[in-house]
């Protein structure tokens, strides 16, 4: 063991240990002052530098996904009512239109009147709808069957295109409402249709839930009554609505049922405005003139100055505009219905022909109205999401989780520190210095690579603890042998280190290996217990070994005459 | 010097039957009882007793000012229609509660959820909680709000689908460290030790498994990260031993594996037992001073190092040579296997032609 090797490594030592302790408690991003090197200022920066995660400083953590089976419902259902009235329009006689949603299959089907025209209706209906084979749809035809099944892949893409999509409108829906600093992510693995949300300080989640949740599906609607000046057409039933139909009781794919809760009149007669409304049914036309997807802005504004009520006024964009133009210029003394997630808000007929402007009126309160605005604006949601995690820490419960965790360490540090100076003696003095050079390293690596501090990530540094130590108890237990058998202390401890390198060397690397797959599969908590547990590993084949090897080579040459004796 | 064993020379092999029935007793035991309880379900228990991040439902934590008793805790909570919830006061943390309602089925009627997401049992519970004043408000704390009563500090709450993924996903980590240890065993060993090691660390796993259905201690997403430490731990002591076992293989070349085993099991015996001390004082302190939310964590950890240790010279080492020896019997003609005991035992003529199965090490 040379001098110069030893001076090397004496300065490696010391660059890394004060680097590490500046990673550690030093200011980042400015330059320190004298201030920032007091008690306080420690703290202060320390608290800077460590990102909790949630469950230490509080939040909220919501795991929310998206229903991408109703949407390729409703996608198949539309499709159906596409597809029957493109055959229709071609000249072709179909008796009944089918979507299939059952069992994870999507299916759309015909039943045609004359079954020698089946590639002829195909070609009509591909021609018009997006059922062919380029657009993920596989075609088949039995008897007078012609169906249109959704492929797997497709299914795949599209569910995943409407989580992205979903995400995109629930990013903007957060921005608008000001939380601040919040992590939007995909969850999960693919097809779980899953998003994260995190939002620090935010410790009653409530509203935000249901703002991110509001489905705000807007349409506009031709309601199917005789024309102004003969009132509009509702019913006080739904069957009585049905009835109207005569379709035998069921509802043909071109025309909904849909409630409608009357206001207008209640007002004029002066009848008491808290009573419910009564509700009425009303039918309308299937597809709708147009939907949300047209919507370009949306506002909530009273509905009388000063009043309680409000409205809700929306313009649509160019092409909303067009279609919308063209349809009331065509259908003058018509009734239009607006419809708000399936429920018919308001009822007017068409004086002359509109094309961007429209109001939403029903007895909104201004939060409401406010919401309702705010998620028309954002668009609609593509399906429907649910929550299906939702944890909430406040405050005070993440500061008990770091008062335990840090008196957990400190406890568990001392007496791993107690044990090996018992233990060791002289050279347990050297586990510690090893020992404590890999907490500030292990610390200083979570900083370096802004991994945020978890709960079980204190565990993790809990455990390292004790595992660190293993390496200087396999080591030292080494060493204690090579000197029993007769070894000269400087052959013992190169045998010692050299015996137990490769040891190390294993179990280190098996420890990885089970930490990885923690990490790539684990969820949040745990990743953050394999960050640390890794980290902490990596770190202590530096100072369980390199280190430790340097004091023992200093212990061994600075004494200058051949070391009879070690303390061990 | 102090040392904890002074020149042990015990025959570890020997007693293997007596180990591995121990083994086996331990974990039929566990696996019995959760069997019963999956089957007969007394007092209501489960198999395992799954907390809301495998069964769907939610956790809250709730703060008083004037701790109520949890008797009228619970009769306020089952008034407004909460069925089965389980109502625990925190031992260390004075006027808090842990409320869990398992999932319900509460329809969210604003948002239209389905019954497959988190149930509203925040608002729910909190309904129930107003009879004893009011909460506090979501920018105070429970101090700060001089009004209010209590505070629900920390939910966790878990639907349907999610909890189901959760659970799948657990298992199928936990298999897939098994078999990377397998993997990796078998590249820097041999097949028959990485079996033999990752047998044993199974074993450790159904052990405290089983213990966590005797004792109903609750299983949660930290628990399945503390089996998957002790995969890796246990896995280490083992590697400790085998990588002795290879080195003697080459220094004593004339020794049989049986007593090559015994005498490496020996050598490392002391290292073997500080380090779990170690990690077991670390392990204590976390029990002790964690708090509730990391206890089955520790829970687990302790029991596992426990068995850990004890498998890595009971389980481990016998499967080893006993493959070992029916592989040999398998590629020699039949002979006699030694029995003797103590380290100048007889060697076979297959024994020495199989010395350094091993592959080399780097450190010889």
């Amino acid at each position: 063991m040379k001098k110069k090797n030893l001076l090397q490594r004496a300065i490696i030592i010391g660059v890394v240990t004060v680097v590490g302790i500046y990673i550690v408690i030093g200011p980042h991003g400015r330059r320190p002052h004298f201030k920032d090197f007091t008690w306080s200022g420690i703290k202060a920066t320390l608290a800077q530098n460590i990102s909790l995660g949630l469950d230490l400083k509080g939040g909220s953590h919501l795991v929310m996904r998206v229903k991408v089976e109703d949407y390729l419902k409703r996608l198949t259902e539309d499709s159906a009512t596409a597809a029957q009235n493109a055959a229709k329009d071609a000249g072709f006689d179909v008796k009944e239109a089918r979507a299939e949603t059952t069992g994870g299959n999507y299916r759309v089907s015909l039943q045609v009147g004359d079954p020698s025209k089946v590639k002829d209706i195909r070609d009509a209906v591909e021609k018009k709808v997006d059922l062919s084979d380029r657009t993920g749809w596989s075609f088949s035809s039995s008897g007078n069957t012609v169906s249109w099944t959704l492929k797997g892949a497709t299914q795949v893409a599209l569910g995943e295109s409407a989580t992205d999509q979903a995400m995109k409108i629930i990013e903007s829906r957060i921005n608008a409402i000001g939380v601040a600093e919040p992590t939007l992510a995909r969850h999960g693995g693919q097809n779980s249709h899953e998003i994260l949300l995190q939002m620090p300080g935010v410790q009653d989640p409530e509203h935000v839930k249901q703002l991110l949740a509001g489905q705000s599906h807007l349409e506009l609607v031709h309601v199917v009554s005789p024309p102004s000046p003969a009132p509009s057409q509702t019913y006080s039933t739904k069957e009585e609505a049905i009835a109207s139909l005569n379709s035998g009781g069921n509802i043909p794919t071109n025309r909904r049922v849909l409630p409608y809760t009357e206001r207008s009149e209640l007002a004029t007669q002066g009848a008491n405005p808290n009573a419910a409304p009564p509700k009425k049914w009303v039918v309308v036309e299937s597809p709708a003139i147009i939907d949300g997807a047209e919507l370009r802005t949306a506002t909530a504004n009273p509905a009388r100055a000063g009043g309680e009520e409000y409205d809700i006024n929306f313009a649509l964009k160019k092409s909303g505009a067009d279609k919308f133009g063209a349809w009331t210029g065509a259908n003058i003394n018509e009734y239009m219905g607006v419809v708000l997630n399936d429920e018919v808000k308001s009822i007017a007929f068409i004086k002359g022909q509109i094309f961007d402007q429209g109001e939403i009126t029903g007895r909104f309160s201004k939060q409401s109205s406010e919401d309702l605005a705010l998620t028309l604006r954002s668009g609609a949601l593509p399906a429907a999401i649910e929550y299906q995690e939702e944890r909430t820490v406040g405050p005070s419960l993440g500061a008990d989780s770091i008062r335990s965790g840090v008196r957990a360490s400190v406890l568990g540090l001392a007496l791993v520190v107690v044990f090996m100076l018992f233990y060791y003696r002289g050279s347990g003095i050297n586990a510690v210095v090893a020992l404590l050079l890999n907490m500030i390293l292990m610390i200083a690596g979570l900083i370096m690579f802004g991994a945020t501090l978890t709960l079980p990530g204190i565990a993790g540094i809990i455990l390292t603890i004790g595992m660190a130590v293993d390496s200087n108890v396999l080591i030292f237990e080494r060493i204690r042998e090579e000197l029993r058998s007769g070894k000269t202390v400087p052959s013992a401890v190169e045998q010692g280190f050299g015996h137990a390198f490769v040891t190390i060397i294993d179990t280190h690397v098996t420890t990885i290996v089970s930490s990885l797959f923690l990490y790539v599969f684990g969820a949040g908590p745990i990743r953050g217990f394999a960050v640390t547990l890794v980290l902490g590993l990596l770190v202590n084949l530096f100072s369980a070994v390199y280190v430790s090897r340097t004091i023992f080579m200093w212990l061994l040459t600075h004494k200058g005459k051949r070391v009879e004796s070690l303390s061990i | 010097m102090i040392r904890v064993f002074r020149d042990v020379n015990v025959d570890w092999l020997g007693k293997r039957r007596i180990f591995i029935g121990l083994s086996i007793v331990l974990m039929l035991a566990g696996m019995g009882t959760a069997l019963y309880r999956h089957k007969v379900h007394p007092n209501g228990s489960e198999a395992f007793n799954l907390g809301v991040d495998f069964k769907g439902g939610t956790v809250l934590i709730v703060r008083f000012k004037q701790a109520p008793s949890v008797e009228d805790l619970r009769a306020a909570i089952s008034k407004a229609a909460i069925k089965d919830a389980l109502i625990q006061p925190v031992l260390d943390k004075k006027g808090q509660f842990l409320v869990r309602v398992p999932h319900q089925g509460f329809e969210e009627s604003q948002t239209g959820e389905s019954q497959a997401g988190v149930d509203a049992a925040r608002d729910k519970v909190r309904e129930a909680l107003n009879s004893f004043g009011a909460e506090a408000e979501a920018t105070k704390s429970l101090e700060e709000d001089a009004k209010a009563a209590y505070k629900i500090e920390g939910t966790d709450a878990v639907g349907q689908i999610a909890s189901k993924q959760l659970r799948t996903q657990a298992i199928a980590v936990t298999v897939a460290a098994l078999i990377g240890m397998l993997l990796f065993i078998a590249f820097r060993f041999e097949w028959t030790y990485g079996a033999a090691a990752v047998i044993a660390v199974f074993h450790t796993v159904l052990v405290t498994l089983g213990l966590f259905s005797i004792f109903q201690i609750e299983i949660n997403l930290t628990v399945i990260a503390a089996l998957l430490t002790l995969v890796g731990f246990d896995v280490n002591d083992s590697i400790v031993i085998f990588d002795r076992i290879r080195e003697n293989r080459k220094l004593y070349r004339r020794m049989s594996l049986y007593d090559v085993t015994n005498l490496s099991i020996n050598q490392t015996l002391s290292r073997t037992v500080i380090t779990s001390g170690l990690v077991f004082l670390s392990v204590i302190s976390l029990v002790l001073l964690g708090g509730e939310t990391l206890r089955p964590f520790a829970l687990a950890l302790l029991m596992g190092i426990i068995f850990g240790t004890y498998d890595t010279i009971a389980v481990a080492g016998p499967i080893m040579v006993w493959w070992e020896k029916r592989l040999e019997a398998a590629n020699k003609l039949p002979s006699l296997t030694p029995r003797q005991k103590g380290v100048n035992a007889n060697v076979s003529r297959e024994e020495r032609a199989r010395s350094g199965v091993g592959k080399p090490s780097r450190a010889a």
